[in-house]
């Protein structure tokens, strides 16, 4: 009964479809057909661009799949973790060429419902860019391109045609995972199977990733509401979902609430947290964060949900009518543990639809393309399984990458004997530093401090008021001698802005003891330029900047050395000299006993 | 052709036998219609918004294109509604919006006016107590009020027609989506159809009998209703219906009513009728009118604004001759709106038992007008 319905309708459309076309050729003047036809090559020449990138997912035996983007050459695409969490480690994809490709899973963000797969076998996809998503504009033309239904059993995907409804907006996650914050709404049609498929705008841009809508009563299919996840929010999480790591969102360490006034203020607060020890307090009201203007919980938890862990954002609060503005670094929703614990439990999950009355992932028909076990021999090594990560072997390109890329500036691994540096502050006075093995110590106006690496560091945070100058100083030398490999438990984290440049700077995460240090390098050059030092997650740093880089021989070696700690002012040690000894003669350390 | 649906016969859009059905449960029968406060609001002339704002406002829209401009310069006359609801699948939200600089909201009369708190939010954020001026229950669409002073809004006289293939963009705060000071959605389409919406029979079909705008997109959501359509300049054209569906196919028809079907009516409350007043006489009755008098047992008053419908009749009453029947909503008591089993009650209390009345009643779709006069 329904189809003469739809195609009563669609005689009606069509009508009045040819209507408009003959209103507009009528009455209009002889440039108005030549500007239609413009635009209209102009879409169909962004359509066709925009569709070569797109990817149908197709999971092993008939276990669901779904869309997604290519977003470099190399192959890295995007889609959504509702999509790939039951395709295992290896997938199949369609292109627009007709082409099958081997696709392995790179990295997941279960919260932001964001994955990052890697297609195999070229080194020249055809890819789309990430546009700015903060440039969207309620009423922009937009299209979705993917495969609802799984309908692209020619491998070709479907398009559909839209405006945006609105953005910025906020949609509640289900359970802890799959929150939609600051997402994009359209009426483009999103149905099941479009899930991790592209949003573009008329440019043939990534404007977002589609992954949901809602649906409620009129069963899992569009109407006129999805919603996308901003490429901006992807672009953020980009490098941490190439670590190939379970990535986890970030908290302030406090919550906001409405007040009867309409103010934003905390509701709640860790004393732990990096906020409170900067002086936000329970009922202040907070004002801005990460820049944007805070006026309701939904553009706090917008803001929240844009950054990995571990970015460091700038907040005002207002108490008394002042604003203090504090830069807190975003700490962990979850612990590893508990992230891997979540997801191996959504695998195991029996599936089965979300309830009709939720807005969620569209359910989708199975489909059966291609035989699960058929993972060439040849990719068979780019999947690495260990607790924590999606797939080990990119966390291993990732850090090798880095490392090498640093060791182009020197290989420090052949100074295994103490290092003396020799400086002075910006507070005039004169530092030596030495560092060994088996001590180290700093000597600062006459003052000595003296650091057994035999013992708990995490008890020897001198000089004070440095929160472990000397452990940071140590520590940096003995990752530079024995790299990532023998230094212990070293990861790639991902990229976070430089806290002095905002520069992003690739990240390992090196830990020793119970002492984690956190490397930054630059992006563009490969050198170091922070060593961050955390005796403890709830306390600050001690964060080491590197600057005024100067060729030593072979070796690139910091000119300049600044040192901060909480809210203390950072204090620069301008390097007049650096040694490296050629023996274990302790000399050295007698210096710095003195 | 072979289908009864949708035949396009004189114009006329027929739903065959079944009709199309309001997304209504019987079980919220007892949450819909209500309001109450009893109100006289004095209008007060309202000072123009700052005119810097506003040449700031012009300065933005000037790098806008498109639709952008557009969509900008609507969404600050549409407003969230928030009520009664928030169980059973029905959403405790609608949208709305200004059509007088003196806060005057246009709205779909629902049960999320049933209640004693509406708020109404503006697309600045700015939270408001709505008061319900008046309703048209034939038209199920209500005037709300709010205490705002100068915002942008529509004039329904400006409202222009859309022929069928016109481009429209449908703004509302469909599912919700929108709290606060963020924006209304907005979605685009193109007038179907401009035909009448006549479901014949069914009990839950469309009080709206009327002209309305087919529309080819999904504009009819849970908490559309009440949104605006406007042409692609950004000129009213109609208020989204509420959630229709037809029985028989289980589809769903996305329609808008004609701003020129409204206006009248609109028009009508704004000066003063068919609005929310107190009882004729100032002096109640030594002996007054009661339900009980003549027969009539109300659904239990459970919520703060129980619609007034009639759970049962006592047999042989001065209501059972009168010809009244269970699930009769009481409209009016002697041409006064009774949005409430309250207010029906604070009607009789005025009127002298051996006096007459007149009751509206609703049934189904149909009102009748009752006369009752206790034989004494």
């Amino acid at each position: 009964m329904s189809k003469p319905i739809w195609s009563a309708f669609a005689l009606v459309q069509t009508v009045c479809c040819a209507l408009m076309l003959i209103v507009a050729s009528d009455s209009a003047a002889d440039d108005l057909p030549a500007l239609l036809e413009q635009a209209q090559s102009k879409r169909v020449a962004a359509i066709a661009k925009a569709s070569k990138t797109a990817v149908c997912i197709f999971g092993p035996g008939s276990r669901g799949g779904g869309s997604g983007v290519v977003i470099s050459p190399d192959g890295f695409a995007i889609s959504n973790y509702h999509v790939v969490e039951s395709c295992g480690a290896f997938m199949k994809c369609s292109m627009s060429d007709g082409v099958l490709y081997d696709a392995v899973i790179v990295g997941i963000d279960p919260v932001g419902d964001v994955a990052m797969i890697k297609l195999l076998g070229r080194d020249d996809f055809p890819f789309s860019p990430l546009a700015d998503s903060d440039a969207v504009r309620p009423g922009d033309w937009c299209f979705a391109v993917g495969n609802p239904f799984l309908l692209a059993t020619d491998f070709r995907p479907t398009v559909s045609w839209g405006i945006v409804s609105g953005t910025h907006r906020y949609q509640y996650p289900a359970g802890t995972l799959l929150e939609y914050t600051d997402c994009i709404q359209t009426d483009a049609a999103i149905n099941p199977g479009n899930s991790g498929g592209p949003l573009f705008n008329v440019d043939a841009e990534v404007i977002g990733i589609n992954g949901r809508g809602s649906f409620e009563k009129r069963g899992r299919v569009n109407v006129g509401v999805g919603y996308a996840i901003s490429s901006n929010q992807v672009r953020n999480f980009l490098d941490h979902l190439k670590s190939g790591r379970i990535i986890d969102h970030a908290t302030l360490g406090a919550t906001v609430a409405t007040d009867e006034e309409s103010k934003i203020r905390v509701s709640n607060i860790l004393e732990s947290s990096q906020a409170f020890r900067r002086g936000m307090d329970y009922d202040d009201e907070v004002v801005k964060f990460a820049g944007r203007d805070i006026q309701t919980v939904n553009q706090f938890k917008n803001v929240l949900g844009i950054f990995p862990r571990g970015w460091r954002v700038p907040v005002t609060f207002r108490r008394d009518g002042i604003d203090n503005e504090i830069w807190v670094r975003l700490t962990g929703v979850h612990a590893v543990e508990e992230l891997v614990e979540i997801v191996e439990g959504e695998k195991k999950k029996p599936e089965e639809p979300p309830k009709g009355d939720k807005p969620g992932a569209p359910e989708l028909p199975k489909v059966q393309v291609a035989d699960s076990n058929a993972v060439p021999s040849a990719f068979k090594h780019m999947f690495i399984k260990r607790a924590g990560f999606t797939n080990y072997f990119f966390n291993l390109q990732n850090r090798d990458r880095v490392w090498q890329a640093f060791l182009e500036h020197g290989d420090f691994s052949k100074q295994e004997f103490a290092w003396r540096l020799k400086g002075v502050d910006s507070l005039n006075r004169n530092v030596t530093i030495v560092l060994g093995d088996t001590e180290s110590g700093i000597q600062v106006d006459g003052r000595s401090y003296v650091l057994d690496p035999e013992s708990d560091l995490d008890n020897q945070l001198d000089p004070p008021q440095t929160g472990g100058l000397l452990v940071a100083l140590h520590l940096w030398r003995k990752m530079l001698i024995e790299g990532p490999e023998k230094f212990g438990d070293v990861e790639y984290l991902g990229s976070v802005p430089s806290p002095m440049t905002r520069e992003l700077n690739d990240v390992l995460v090196a830990t020793r003891s119970v002492v984690e240090s956190n490397l930054m390098f630059s992006k563009s050059t490969g050198k170091l330029s922070s060593f961050e030092m955390y005796p403890d997650a709830n306390v600050d740093p001690c964060e080491l900047f590197f600057d005024d880089y100067q060729i030593d021989e072979d070796l690139t070696v910091p000119g300049k050395i600044t040192y901060r700690f909480g809210v203390e002012a950072p204090v620069d040690i301008v390097v007049e000299r650096i040694e490296f000894l050629e023996d274990k003669s302790e000399a050295a350390d007698a210096d710095a006993k003195q | 052709m072979q289908s009864n649906n949708f035949q396009m016969f004189d114009g006329r859009v027929e739903s065959g036998a079944f009709g199309f059905r309001l997304l209504r449960f019987p079980s919220l029968l007892c949450l819909r219609r209500v309001i109450g406060i009893v109100l006289i609001v004095a209008l007060a002339f309202g000072i123009q918004s700052s005119s810097i704002l506003a040449q700031e406002t012009a300065q933005q829209n000037a790098a806008l294109s498109g639709f952008q401009k557009v969509v900008v310069q609507t969404q600050p006359a549409m407003v969230k509604i928030v009520g009664s609801g928030g169980f059973q699948g029905l959403e405790p939200y609608q949208s709305g919006f200004l059509i007088s600089g003196e806060g005057h909201i246009l709205t779909v009369w629902s049960y999320v006016l049933d209640s004693d708190t509406v708020t109404a939010t503006l697309n600045d954020g700015q939270k408001f107590d709505a008061k319900l001026i008046g309703y048209d229950p034939r038209l199920e669409i209500a005037i709300l009020k709010v205490d705002a002073k100068g915002s942008a809004n529509f004039k329904l006289d400006e409202a222009v027609p859309a022929p069928a293939g016109s481009r429209v963009l449908a703004f509302s705060n469909l599912y919700g989506v929108a709290t606060g000071n963020e924006p209304a959605s907005v979605q685009h389409g193109i007038v179907s159809a401009m035909t009448e919406l006549s479901a014949r029979r069914g009990a839950f079909a469309s009080m709206y009998q009327g002209k309305v705008y087919v529309l080819d997109a999904v504009t009819n959501n849970p908490g559309a209703a009440g949104g605006a359509i406007t042409d692609r300049k950004g000129r009213l054209v109609g208020l989204i219906g509420k959630e229709l569906r037809d029985a028989q196919t289980g589809s769903w028809l996305n329609f808008a009513i004609p701003i020129d079907e409204l206006s009248s009516s609109v028009n009508q409350i704004l000066d003063g009728k068919m609005v929310v007043e107190p009882p004729e006489s100032q002096r109640k009755p030594s002996e007054s009118m009661t339900i009980d008098l003549i027969g009539i047992v109300m659904v239990p008053n459970v919520v703060s604004r129980t619609p007034p419908f009639v759970d049962r009749v006592v047999q042989d009453s001065v209501a059972d001759i009168a010809g009244i029947r269970p699930d009769d909503l009481i409209i009016e008591v002697n041409g006064r709106m009774t949005p409430s089993s309250k207010s029906v009650n604070e009607q009789l209390s005025y009127i002298d038992r051996d006096a007459g009345m007149k009751l509206t009643i609703q049934r189904d779709r149909e009102f009748i007008a009752v006369d009752i006069r206790l034989g004494r």
